[in-house]
């Protein structure tokens, strides 16, 4: 299985983001191979409008299964998420990556229910 | 001779001065009040009149034609809003992040982007004696304002000769929308209270003003609650203060009860028809 989540720095200990469309950080994670590869999407800083649905694009490239994140993804990203069949887990803005993914394996993390 | 009322801070009384200036300049000349705050119309209340015209007002939105489509993706780049993104074999469009700008549209090499209608707000025209009352309201879940008060604009520049006073009550802030409906103001009123708060709002304003090169006044409402640094703000930048509005418990009460001020409040009057003056005086040629 491959995750992907929001995240505020690029290593197991650092906060998550909670924020979706304008996270600092990917942060992928496969399970398989136990390999890890952060992505920086500081640039989305500059964009004014639409960060949800780029930075969903952006999240497509890594195909990733399932995505872990904070507040979960407004409506036009999650409508892009759709396409791409992410499972998406929200309620983690508040942890650490390390936390996050034990609170996933755990089922401690809530489904975002879609749009 | 356009007017616009606008302010920086939001509840500084650009909707009271509006409506009471209009309707007391009315009493002798025509007046057009043009309500540009279509995210949250509200000159309305405090004007009564006979519906003269109503419109729907649209946007314009690309649609996908799938059958055409190469899936280049030039459409996601010449989109400066992220409101077109191809995703594997389809284009996904988000009407609510579109400008309506044509861009993706008119450079689509196989035309499969072709623009079409989608219902964005209305436009009323009312009229009452010598005013004429011109609203736009945005549909809720619409977030783009700009295109329907640059609609509207062109509404009143086609229904009315260009030497008629227009009242435009601004929407608040300095943002896209606060440029759209200022752009094209012969001269523009900021209205403020004495507060910290005002005071740093005013700034912004009287920045966004200068770099638009509108001559610009300001009205200090609620006077006598704060402190005097507007004031000396207006002194050291060499502005204009046309006029104190003060604060009183009878002003808040009349507005409540959605009446016009200038009736019945000597100096909201006095107020009033010294900015009159001063519009009077701009239209003349002199400033």
């Amino acid at each position: 299985m491959k995750l992907i989540f929001t995240t505020t720095g690029t290593d197991w200990d650092s906060k998550m983001d909670p924020r979706f469309g304008r996270t600092q950080f990917f942060f992928v994670y496969d399970e398989e191979s136990d390999k890890i590869q952060t992505y920086d999407n500081t640039a989305i800083e500059n964009e004014a409008h639409g960060a949800g649905p780029k930075t969903a694009q952006k999240l497509s490239e890594f195909d990733a299964q399932v995505l872990i994140t904070g507040n979960g993804p407004g409506g036009n990203a999650a409508a892009v998420l759709q396409t791409t069949g992410t499972e998406i887990y929200v309620g983690a803005g508040e942890m650490t990556v390390r936390e996050a993914y034990e609170a996933y394996r755990s089922g401690a993390l809530k489904k975002f229910g879609g749009v | 001779m356009k007017v616009a009322i606008a302010s920086g801070k939001g509840g500084t009384g650009k909707t009271t001065l509006s409506t009471n200036l209009a309707r007391f300049m009315a009493e002798s000349e025509p007046v057009v009040l043009v309500d540009l705050d279509v995210e949250e119309p509200n000159s309305g209340l405090f004007v009564a009149g006979e519906l003269f015209h109503d419109e729907p007002k649209y946007k314009m939105i690309p649609v996908w034609e799938s059958e055409t489509c190469s899936l280049c993706g030039n459409c996601q780049e010449v989109c400066n809003f992220n409101a077109i993104l191809k995703m594997g074999d389809r284009i996904m469009i988000f009407p609510e992040l579109c400008h309506g700008c044509y861009a993706c549209s008119e450079l689509c090499p196989t035309a499969s982007l072709p623009m079409q209608q989608k219902p964005m707000g209305e436009l009323k025209h009312l009229r009452s004696g010598a005013l004429d009352f011109v609203e736009s309201r945005l549909m809720i879940s619409e977030e783009q304002a700009v295109p329907l008060i640059h609609q509207t604009l062109r509404y009143v520049d086609e229904s009315f000769s260009p030497e008629v006073v227009k009242i435009l009550d601004s929407p608040p802030g300095t943002s896209c929308p606060v440029i759209e409906a200022t752009r094209g103001a012969d001269l523009v009123i900021l209205v403020t209270e004495p507060t910290p708060f005002g005071l740093h709002d005013l700034k912004l304003a009287v920045d966004t003003v200068r770099r638009l090169g509108k001559e610009f006044v300001v009205v200090l409402n609620r006077y006598g609650i704060g402190d005097d640094q507007v004031e000396q703000y207006c002194a050291a930048e060499g502005i204009h203060l046309a006029a104190r509005i003060p604060n009183q418990r009878r002003i808040a009460e009349t507005y409540a009860a959605g009446k016009l001020l200038y009736r019945e409040i000597p100096e909201v009057a006095e107020a009033t028809d010294a900015i009159a003056s001063l519009i009077h005086a701009h239209a003349a040629g002199g400033s």
